[in-house]
């Protein structure tokens, strides 16, 4: 399942992000940022207390179940009345959650997570960012692996001169993406496709931002 | 208009280039130094592209500069830093001004550099470079758009005959050769009955080989190189010639080195020439080149 990856901002950030907002209310995400351990209830929690420490006033807190699902906005309406007692919303989910809560509401939102990357979980608290939507896809001629995401580079004609013993030259705990590709079309006996020599790519498939009319 | 460079490519000569980084800021007296020291002695001199992704003086300036010294520029273009409009534009102006040998290279992650928050662009890769050059020769830019008056380039890249695993660093090599590629500097090598091993490999390949040749100044430098460096492999007996060279004379025993191995790649016509590698040392290339027996 696709997963979106986020990480806490620092304490001096957050407290840097609330200067002069002294009534917090706080809204976790029940979905990714409970499995990354950085939006769940034990966060929510975690936070509501060190920001009353610091002095401010929680006028309450809640994990959605689903941040990014336009839903959540029935959820949102029932807590309306601490929601609008609140200066802003600080916000434990991903920048996903983050807008769609924002979309819903009037007031100021705060994220309290960076959003990392979105990938898939790979393992056991393992997480990996494994397609970045690029808009011409190649896994057809890569054996399955996109080596614009999982190399460091974005690579298509094979690895640079860093490859190190199959890890990437910048991180010796990341896989060299090209060494992955070659074993598996080496398996596949598909290395003529590895030999194709790949024209530049195309990077405005879909200009950004992406945007999608479903033809009715 | 073929370049010198490329003329003594193809003389059948033991080719000898070595390579000068540019500074770091408008300070060329150093560089003007090395590049006066050296250009009558080298076949063509390299300059550094942001070399370990540190910003510096471009190398398209340094060529120049080469270019103004009478000397044989051959200049290095990563593409870390431009996207394929401005590597094309680098190269019109390249053209125009004699500059007409290119090194394509991918380029190092800006992560090991001193601006390591930068965008890494790698619009382009180093083989779609050298196809980019071969296009523009054919009179059209990438966009398939007509180009305003001529232009030829001796173009190469490089490879790393040490890199683990081998195998798909060499299906690259050969794509640059299909690029386009006519001569390839290798990353250092110091294993020369490895590298033999490589070249028999390689000699099937329309291209001109220049053995990379990196000077080695310590022992720890030798072993920073081997744990830090990516496809640089100094085996045990050069690090232990390196340790037993008397107080103050590693450099000594480091450029008795590189001329002995320089001298047996040229006897047993192991490759087409040699890259002369003296990080930061530049001064020390014809005292290399000496113990060579090149000068
Ligand atoms: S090539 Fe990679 S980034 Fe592009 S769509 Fe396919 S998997 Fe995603
Ligand atoms: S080492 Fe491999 S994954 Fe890393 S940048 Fe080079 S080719 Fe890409």
């Amino acid at each position: 399942m696709i997963r979106s990856i986020t990480q806490k901002k620092s304490d001096e950030e957050i407290d840097h992000l609330l200067e002069g907002l002294d009534r917090i209310f706080i809204i976790g995400c029940g979905t990714c940022a409970t499995l990354t351990h950085t939006g769940g209830l034990a966060e929510v929690e975690a936070m509501g207390e060190n920001l009353s420490g610091k002095g401010k006033l929680v006028t309450g807190e809640m994990v959605l179940p689903v941040a990014c699902d336009n839903m959540a906005a029935d959820i949102l309406r029932e807590w309306s009345e601490k929601m609008n007692q609140a200066d802003a919303l600080l916000i434990m989910s991903c920048a996903f959650g983050v807008q769609s809560i924002a979309q819903q509401t009037s007031k100021m939102v705060v994220p309290a997570l960076d959003t990392l990357f979105i990938g898939k979980q790979t393992g056991a608290g393992q997480f990996d960012e494994i397609c970045t939507q690029c808009g011409t896809c190649i896994l057809g001629e890569t054996g399955g692996i996109c080596p614009v995401t999982s190399c460091h580079k974005g690579l298509v004609n094979g690895p640079c001169g860093g490859t190190n013993n199959g890890k990437c030259e910048i991180d010796n705990n990341k896989d060299c993406a090209w060494t992955l590709i070659y074993n598996r079309l080496k398996d596949l006996g598909r290395l003529d496709s590895m030999r194709k020599l790949q024209a530049p790519r195309n990077h405005q498939r879909e200009p950004s931002p992406g945007k999608y009319i479903l033809p009715f | 208009m073929v370049s010198n460079f490329k003329k003594a490519l193809e003389s059948g000569k033991f080719v000898v280039t070595c390579e000068i980084a540019p500074p770091k800021g408008t300070n060329l007296e150093k560089m003007r130094h090395h590049i006066e020291l050296l250009k009558d002695k080298v076949d063509a001199t390299n300059i550094t592209d942001h070399q370990s992704s540190v910003m510096r003086f471009p190398s398209l300036g340094g060529a120049l500069l080469v270019k103004e010294c009478g000397g044989e520029p051959i200049l290095q273009m990563t593409c870390r830093d431009r996207n394929r409009l401005a590597l094309q534009a680098d190269l019109l102006f390249a053209y125009s001004r004699g500059i007409n040998n290119v090194l394509c290279l991918t380029g190092d992650s800006v992560i090991f550099g001193d601006h390591k928050e930068a965008k890494g662009v790698f619009d382009l890769d180093s083989s779609q470079l050298i196809m980019a050059i071969r296009k523009m020769e054919k009179g059209k830019d990438l966009g398939g758009n007509d180009l305003d008056g001529e232009l030829e380039f001796c173009a190469g890249a490089i490879v790393t005959p040490e890199a683990n695993p081998l195998e798909p660093q060499l299906i690259k090599f050969e794509k640059k050769i299909d690029a386009g590629a006519e001569f390839i500097q290798t990353q250092a090598v110091y294993d020369l009955d490895n590298f033999k091993k490589f070249m028999d490999y390689a000699r099937e390949f329309p291209v001109k080989i220049l053995a990379g040749i990196i000077l080695l100044t310590s022992a720890p430098m030798a072993r920073f190189m081997n744990k830090n460096v990516a496809g640089v492999n100094v085996p045990q007996n050069l690090i232990d010639e390196m340790a037993s060279a008397p107080k103050g004379k590693a450099i000594e025993k480091g450029i008795e080195i590189a001329g002995r191995m320089i001298r047996r790649i040229r006897q047993e016509r192991m490759c087409d020439g040699v890259h002369i590698m003296a990080i930061g040392r530049e001064e020390l290339v014809p005292d290399i080149m000496s113990a060579a027996g090149l000068l």
